[in-house]
């Protein structure tokens, strides 16, 4: 089973709030760290910067495939594609999946990304070394947001 | 000769000697030091081996989606504390 990776986790809050935390770009950028250029809208190719600090000439680029309100929210992409140089516009995107369900305490969010079997192993490899030095990243920002929050 | 290899089919010494300014001893204790490393590995085909480049592991692929699902755990926890303030 090495074609998708499955998460789910139980919020707090309303599914609508959910939904516009994930479907409003501002919103989603805040949370996933990368300012877009415009709002999601299906079928269209959205872009824009990733925000890590040090990371910011790193780009976002993906194809929003379906919208449906407080439901289903989807997107293309290409994992890590983001060295300017190169064209991965011939290789196959994953694909990411947003499912909401309300529930008695408020939203069960479920997120597939799939199609990774379908990736060349070169860009695997590639992606592998790069998410070893953004995994590192990553931590910073959950302990600045920890700290934050603890202020 | 990792540039020859990953043209992709596997291919005999001789031909990966051929052009090069090395002997073919040279090249055959080049290849079997990769394929100790398991960058390349070897198939027998008549009286002659051939070598190709090691497919990316099933562990290496697993690391990969580990550390995708990770970066995943992290911006949940980053939409948690956005959608829960």
């Amino acid at each position: 089973m090495t074609d998708r990776i499955e998460k789910t986790i139980e919020l707090k809050a309303p599914v609508s709030r959910v939904w516009r935390a994930l479907t409003d770009h501002r919103e989603f950028g805040s949370w996933f760290r990368v300012r877009l250029d415009g709002p999601f809208v299906p079928g269209q190719v959205s872009r824009g910067r990733i925000t890590y600090p040090g990371c910011e000439h790193y780009r976002w680029e993906a194809v929003v495939q379906k919208m449906e309100p407080e439901r289903l929210f989807s997107f293309t992409w290409h994992p890590y594609a983001i060295d300017q140089s190169q064209d991965y516009s011939g290789e196959a995107p994953t694909l990411v999946e947003f499912t909401l369900e309300k529930t008695a305490t408020g939203t069960l969010l479920r997120v597939v990304e799939s199609g990774f079997d379908k990736i060349p192993a070169k860009r695997r490899d590639e992606a592998f070394r790069m998410n070893e030095t953004g995994w590192g990243m990553q931590m910073q920002n959950i302990e600045r947001h920890v700290q934050q929050a603890a202020a | 000769m990792l540039a020859r290899l990953s043209e992709g089919k596997p291919q005999s010494i001789s031909r990966l000697t051929r052009g090069t300014e090395l002997t073919r001893q040279a090249v055959t204790k080049h290849l079997r030091v990769l394929e100790g490393a398991g960058v390349v590995r070897s198939v027998r085909s008549g009286r002659e081996s051939l070598f190709a480049l090691e497919p990316l592991r099933i562990a290496e692929v697993r690391d990969y989606l580990d550390q995708v699902s990770r970066q995943w755990d992290d911006a949940l926890a980053r939409l948690k504390a956005h959608v829960e303030d």
